[in-house]
């Protein structure tokens, strides 16, 4: 860990096991409490945090995890797994976009996988990481085996196109429609990939990390609160 | 007569005439409709809508008094709260997930600090009393919703007696949710580590005294339906759908219980301890309305049993901790009831601000800042009394959520309402929403 570490992480989570995969730096920050561009007295400026998350977990997985793997990968095309991720108990697959729909078949009718049931789909945006900006992040659920997997998929933000999955679980329409909606993923072959949650004419995809939280000051006796994205807070 | 209602006005539109309809004007309706009305006609029911449980619209092509195609449109209750989570600490996304789906607040709580916990890898350090305090909790939610499910359902159909005694024992439920967290609702009451505050004095016994009522009173909903010609009439066979199609949409809870397959994460992926209480899980055959109606029925009862249990072991765990031992996670003050009502306890602050400067530094620090997670993702999922619900947790790291997303099984398996609705009628449209019972606080987030 280096000296930037924050004090305040709980004790707990500082002893590595040995499954704890390698981190994967994403981004760097800088300075605190978001000040930019005026001269610095206080020393926060100095201070710096990698965002790193879970990296790629070396074979064996343990568990059911090197089983389930193994069987996928002989199924999937070469390459189709990019990653593989495990960490706190859960297994993560990064997949290709163009091998979704395949994986995503396979996983729901081999035998020995038979992931019967999705939960859905869920967007998560990391602006920095370019190229890999825009994540579609997949659950599903074995109800014969009674075991989780979580699929990754990543894809650019100049390019936001992810193979919708609808054909293989129906289940996800209105997932994706949500996802289409709040991150601007464009789920190709969706039956009707239009807004649920905004107005039809809403422009932009408000969770996006760029898309302001929005709000106004709010006057109590004299002082002035500004809206929640716009406070002072930690990096 | 109604030609003069601002709000019942006539338009012709480029899709052909369209009629605003505020009850008690169907005449000029059909009046309106001319000398060759035409059959096909498209009704826009919602969002406003009293048995369109909260803003729901449903889209509805009528071919007389059958439905042809349905479909429903969501999105008028939506808040933001997913985004806005990002902007505030990890404690404080608890007073924002039970705003969710606002009928099973604890499990929105529960879930999303499972979540938060296995990030911070601290799973097995959450004292029992606390996981027997969600147990507890969880299961008095399950009744006060499943009793709302069926009173509101109930009333939809003209059984007004069994909207009027759900509603009577729901606030039975709730006062007991007002004793042990101070809110009726919106509890914030679950956080991360543990719960909020040990249970007060007295409140096991109001626990007992609200299983004795709920034992004699919970068995007259079965007396007054099960057997109800009427009530029969309407829910039998209706917003059929069997466990193919709930495997294919992603139907979880009473609904695919229903079709008689026992999916229930309780049982399969138990969390909080629910693997040590002795329950069952009640399924029906019918795939239908009224199979559903009996699954909530006889699950209200397990709950009942579980709540029993947990009452017993509570009264073993007087004076145990609630919240983990670890400082740097636990909210550092503990709240008491003071002559105002509630309050922060008197001895913390006596201890803050007279006695120790560390302890008043923490407390800032820890109620300011926040604790840190260690950056990377989890997905826990809970069975809600509408199915599951699934909690995916990011953190970067920091001090925030960097990203939350529920998967809320209302959600989910309002994809169902079409497959139950078409080929029905009108009125079985009512009742087959009702057997799903969406809440819209979770549908729209």
């Amino acid at each position: 860990m280096s000296d930037s570490q924050p004090e305040n992480l709980p004790a707990t989570s500082a002893a590595g096991d040995a499954q704890t995969p390698e981190a994967e730096v994403i981004e760097q920050r800088e300075g605190m409490f978001g000040v930019r561009g005026t001269g610095d007295t206080s020393g926060f400026g100095g201070l710096r945090r990698q965002v790193a998350l879970p990296g790629s977990t070396p074979k064996p997985y343990g568990s059911w995890f090197d089983g389930a793997v193994d069987r996928l990968e002989g199924l999937a095309a070469d390459g189709a797994i990019e990653k593989v991720v495990v960490d706190r108990g859960e297994l993560t697959l990064h997949i290709k976009r163009e091998n979704l729909v395949d994986v995503c078949r396979h996983l729901r009718d081999d035998e020995a996988l038979r992931f019967e049931f999705c939960s859905g789909v869920s967007g998560v945006h990391y602006p920095e990481e370019t190229g890999r900006e825009l994540h579609a992040v997949y659950h599903f659920l074995s109800i014969t085996h009674n075991r989780r997997i979580r699929l990754e998929v990543s894809a650019p933000d100049a390019d936001p196109h992810i193979p919708s999955i609808v054909s293989v679980y129906p289940a996800n329409d209105w997932h994706e429609r949500e996802t289409w909606d709040f991150f601007g993923i464009i789920f190709d072959g969706h039956p009707a990939l239009t807004r649920i949650q905004m107005p039809d004419d809403w422009p932009g995809h408000p969770q996006r990390k760029d898309y302001p939280l929005g709000g106004i000051d709010v006057e109590y006796k004299g002082a002035v609160i500004p809206p929640p994205d716009t406070r002072r807070s930690y990096n | 007569m109604t030609t003069t209602d601002p709000y019942a006005t006539t338009r012709d539109t480029t899709e052909g005439k369209v009629f605003t309809v505020t009850g008690q004007d169907w005449d000029s309706v059909v009046a309106g409709l001319g000398e060759e009305p035409e059959e096909r006609v498209v009704v826009n029911m919602g969002p406003q809508h009293p048995s369109t449980h909260g803003v729901l619209r449903l889209i509805l092509e009528l071919d007389g008094e059958n439905v042809t195609e349905a479909r429903c449109g969501i999105g008028y209750l939506h808040t933001g709260i997913e985004k806005n989570m990002e902007f505030r600490s990890w404690v404080q996304g608890v007073t924002f997930v039970t705003r969710m789906d606002y009928l099973s607040p604890f499990y929105n709580e529960a879930a999303y600090c499972l979540a938060v916990e296995r990030l911070l890898g601290i799973e097995d350090e959450i004292p029992d009393k606390a996981n027997v305090m969600r147990v507890l909790l969880m299961e008095l939610n399950r009744i006060s919703s499943h009793l709302v499910c069926i009173a509101t359902g109930g009333m939809e159909i003209g059984a007004l007696t069994v909207m009027t005694i759900g509603f009577r024992e729901r606030e039975k439920t709730l006062d007991l949710f007002e004793l042990i967290t101070g809110l009726r609702m919106n509890h914030a009451f679950i956080r991360p580590g543990g719960v909020a505050q040990d249970l007060p004095p007295g409140a096991l016994d109001k626990i007992r005294e609200y299983i004795t009522w709920m034992n004699r009173h919970l068995k007259e909903y079965a007396e007054l339906c099960n057997a109800n010609p009427i009530f029969k009439a309407r829910l039998q066979n209706v917003g059929y759908l069997d466990l193919a199609g709930c495997m294919a949409l992603g139907i979880s809870g009473p609904t695919v219980r229903s079709t008689g397959y026992a999916l229930d994460l309780r049982k399969s992926q138990p969390y909080c301890g629910y693997e040590t209480y002795d329950f069952d899980v009640p399924t029906w055959d019918s795939s239908d309305s009224y199979g559903r109606f009996r699954v909530r029925l006889q699950e209200m009862h397990e709950s009942l049993k579980i709540v029993e249990q947990c009452a017993d072991r509570l009264e073993k765990m007087e004076g145990q901790p609630v919240m983990v031992a670890d400082k740097k996670i636990g909210w550092p003050s503990q709240l008491a009831v003071g002559a105002d009502g509630m309050g922060n306890s008197l001895d913390h602050i006596k201890h803050i601000m007279g006695e120790s400067m560390e302890a008043l530094i923490h407390h800032f620090k820890l109620v300011t800042e926040g604790f840190r997670v260690p950056a990377g993702q989890a997905y826990v999922a809970i069975e809600s009394p509408r199915g599951e619900l699934g909690a995916h947790v990011v953190s970067d790291g920091g001090t925030k959520p960097y990203r939350v997303h529920f998967r809320d099984p209302s959600f989910a398996n309002l994809q169902a309402m079409p497959i139950m609705c078409e080929g029905g009628q009108v009125a079985d449209v009512i009742v087959a929403v009702a057997s799903l019972d969406p809440v819209m606080g979770g549908v729209d987030r």
